[in-house]
């Protein structure tokens, strides 16, 4: 399989070759299933977004937030997603239509914390909205990343229409779009399956679904016969995989020929990702840290076992990681909120007038 | 003269040739039949879309968040409900994404009773439409202004609702649409597409040539000092129709305006008129509360309410579940020539 751009930044980095001939005669490192530096930049994508997720829910907690919403759980899953994307503006780039859980994959795209910080403390630098939504919910068009939105499964059904126009470019860029276990309850998501798989329309999309097993209180064995949701794609043609969500390396290598191929025949694939929810729904539902599988400890154990991370490494990175984020709030405290005459703003293109009142 | 479905399917022509529409789609909009009123036949660029309106109205929202422009059908607005929730996001893309966002798309739907539609083919849409902030949505009653505004709906760069009333897509109007040839027989013979098989058949179209209604403006249909009448789509002809009588028989003198755009409305174009006659009713064919012309005839009370001589009056579709198939029904259902007279006659025997 060809490099991506990630593993080939990583193969020709300077430290990276200074690394290896110190550790010239590790016995691990041949057996390494994905270079080394790719392993601890995805581990420390990881790191760095549930710190940032943290931050987020004490934010939350000291009451300078009305909301939380976030990813901690998906990073294995999401990070591999941002570093294998096309990023860019455009239907020659990927375009994502993610939900809002998808901080992980901001994070590994590069999006700096404080932006996180600024759309949950609604100021009016918040990039995504201006101090008008939640947070997780992110929109950045320079990286093709569409609003994330809060009716659930909707963005199924917007993806068909950046992956036609990508169909219609000859582009490589793919569609990506994911959602929760329980919204594919939601007519979208069918939506998705039948405009993506019409013959001799085949849409490059790849759709994702990331089962914690539970739609806020509601538990998955409730409410779904289906054995796995990816079956369902098997009724279009559609290729469908059920990984391990909370493994960023299988996720990572799987993810990386999924993507190859649909990039290649421009067809969709479904994918379902099995996750864990660490901090329960949202801050609705008390923001505590809920004892489920945690792939950020099993990736650190495996990581450190292998000899790829030291201990040391470790808390200098957390140590790190959070002084952004304490920094990140600290500074945002201080950045101006949205003024009451901003609800006016950005109704209509070029800021036309929206308020009748001025017709 | 071209017909309303003619005039829109030439729009779209010059939409896809001159305007960078790449997509026009939705139910039965591409071959062979070239939608359910003909209006999307022969277009290069349409195409059938499975029965699916979330789907359509999601392929759409998808197609503007790439850049790019499209026309998309809901073939009767009776069946674009299930999709008033991403009708809302496309109406809050923009806002919500701080600006970052501009959504530059037109839906198009048929609205309205007047075709013995019963309960699934009569209902309209305005009110709803106008509850949709981020959306414009315009309303013809020409194939003249269908045209303009297509064009134009085509270009604004914000999502764009374009109501056609049902029951007037077969009504040719009196003016010409730049390009179209003056004979009806010969515009048939190059756009239509025949009868029975039509795999081989290709329309030849007129040079039509760039004809733009910009979104926001009124038009007078005919002036007059004693009455306003605000109105849209098929009763701004049935509203005419009664203004002409009334001069005739009765010697009212009515202004009648074809609002033309609903969001934004021409409110100068209203106000000029109210301060000129003090009397005015707002007129419309959708369910009577929480309508649209009661926004209209609010926003008269309050700015101008010490230049009326009458009540400020709505006459709209009654506040039923349904239009019923029979002629009985419909026509007890939505305002018709007989209660707009009425009413009309009401109005200016009102004394202040
Ligand atoms: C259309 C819609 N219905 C209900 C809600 C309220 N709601 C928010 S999240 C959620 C559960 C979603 O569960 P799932 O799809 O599994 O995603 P998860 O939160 O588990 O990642 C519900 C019911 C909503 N936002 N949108
Ligand atoms: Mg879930």
């Amino acid at each position: 399989m060809a490099q991506t751009q990630v593993e080939k930044k990583m193969s020709t980095k300077k430290s990276n070759q200074v690394l290896h001939k110190k550790n010239k005669t590790r016995p691990q490192e041949k057996s390494l299933p994905l270079p080394k530096e790719l392993l601890r930049s995805i581990y420390s994508l990881m790191l760095k977004t549930r710190i940032l997720e943290e931050r987020l829910i004490k934010i939350y907690k000291a009451g300078e937030a009305f909301f939380w919403i976030g990813g901690p759980g998906e990073e294995a899953w999401g990070v591999p997603l941002g570093l294998l994307c096309h990023k860019g503006q455009g239907p020659e780039y990927d375009f994502f239509h993610l939900h809002y859980r998808a901080t992980p994959t901001l994070v590994a795209m590069g999006m700096p914390m404080i932006d996180a910080v600024r759309l949950m403390m609604n100021r009016s630098t918040d990039p995504c909205t201006g101090g008008r939504n939640f947070s997780g919910h992110y929109c950045y068009p320079q990286w093709n990343i569409t609003p994330i939105t809060s009716p659930i499964g909707i963005q199924y059904s917007l993806s068909i229409g950046t992956a036609r126009v990508q169909k219609r470019h000859n582009s490589k860029g793919i569609t990506i779009v994911s959602g929760g276990d329980a919204g594919t309850a939601e007519g979208d998501f069918a939506t998705c399956l039948i405009w993506a798989s019409r013959p001799k329309q085949e849409l490059p999309i790849l759709i994702t679904v990331q089962n914690n097993r539970w739609g806020i209180s509601t538990s998955y064995s409730t409410q779904h016969g289906e054995i796995h949701i990816a079956d369902r794609g098997k009724a279009f043609n559609i290729p469908t995989h059920v990984i391990n969500g909370n493994d960023p390396i299988e996720t990572y290598i799987k993810l990386k020929e999924i993507m190859t191929y649909i990039r290649e025949k421009g067809r969709p694939v479904l994918v379902e990702a099995m996750v864990s929810r660490l901090y329960g729904h949202s801050s609705a539902s008390g923001t505590n840290f809920i004892p489920e599988e945690d792939s950020l400890q099993l990736f650190e154990q495996k990581l450190l076992k292998q000899g790829v991370l030291k201990e040391m490494e470790i808390t200098e990175w957390k140590e790190k990681f959070e002084l952004e984020g304490r920094q990140a709030q600290e500074q945002v405290r201080q950045e101006p909120a949205p003024q009451e005459s901003d609800v006016w703003n950005h109704i209509y293109a070029n800021n036309e007038n929206g308020d009748w009142r001025n017709f | 003269m071209a017909n309303m479905a003619q005039a829109i399917r030439m729009a779209l022509h010059y939409g896809e040739t001159h305007l960078g529409v790449k997509d026009i789609f939705g139910e039965d909009v591409g071959e062979p039949m070239g939608g359910v009123f003909t209006a999307t036949q022969g277009l290069k660029t349409s195409w059938n879309t499975p029965l699916d309106e979330r789907g359509i109205i999601g392929m759409a929202i998808g197609i503007g968040l790439a850049g790019e422009r499209c026309v998309a059908e809901i073939q009767f607005c009776d069946y674009i409900f299930n999709t008033i929730d991403l009708l809302k996001v496309a109406g809050n893309t923009l806002w919500s994404s701080n600006g970052q966002y501009p959504l530059s798309i037109v839906v198009m739907t048929p609205v309205g009773a007047g075709i013995h539609g019963s309960l699934y083919h009569s209902h309209s849409l305005d009110g709803w439409a106008t509850r949709l902030p981020g959306w414009k949505v315009v309303m013809p009653s020409t194939p003249l202004d269908a045209y303009g505004l297509m064009l134009s709906a085509i270009e604004d760069p914000n999502p764009v609702l374009f109501l056609k009333s049902k029951a007037l897509m077969r009504v040719r109007g009196a003016e010409l649409i730049p390009g179209e040839p003056s004979d009806e027989k010969k515009l048939k013979s190059m756009i239509d597409a025949p009868i029975g098989d039509r795999s081989q058949w290709k329309p030849q179209w007129p040079q039509l040539e760039k004809f733009m209604i910009p979104i926001g403006q009124g038009k007078v249909l005919c002036e007059g000092n004693q009455i306003t009448v605000v109105t849209y789509g098929r009763h701004a002809l049935l509203a005419h129709k009664v203004a002409e009588d009334l001069l005739k028989n009765n010697r009212l003198s009515i202004e009648v305006i074809d609002l033309r755009s609903l969001y934004p409305y021409d409110w100068a174009l209203i106000k000029k008129s109210i301060q000129k006659t003090g009397r005015v009713l707002f007129l419309n064919e959708d369910t009577e509360v929480t309508n649209f012309g009661e926004h209209l005839a609010y926003r008269a009370t309050q700015e101008l309410f010490y230049e009326l001589l009458a009540r400020p009056r709505v006459l709209a579709g009654k506040q039923l579940p349904g239009i019923g198939l029979h002629p009985n029904l419909e026509e007890a259902s939505v305002p018709s020539a007989k209660d707009i007279q009425k009413i009309l006659l009401e109005i200016a025997e009102e004394v202040p």
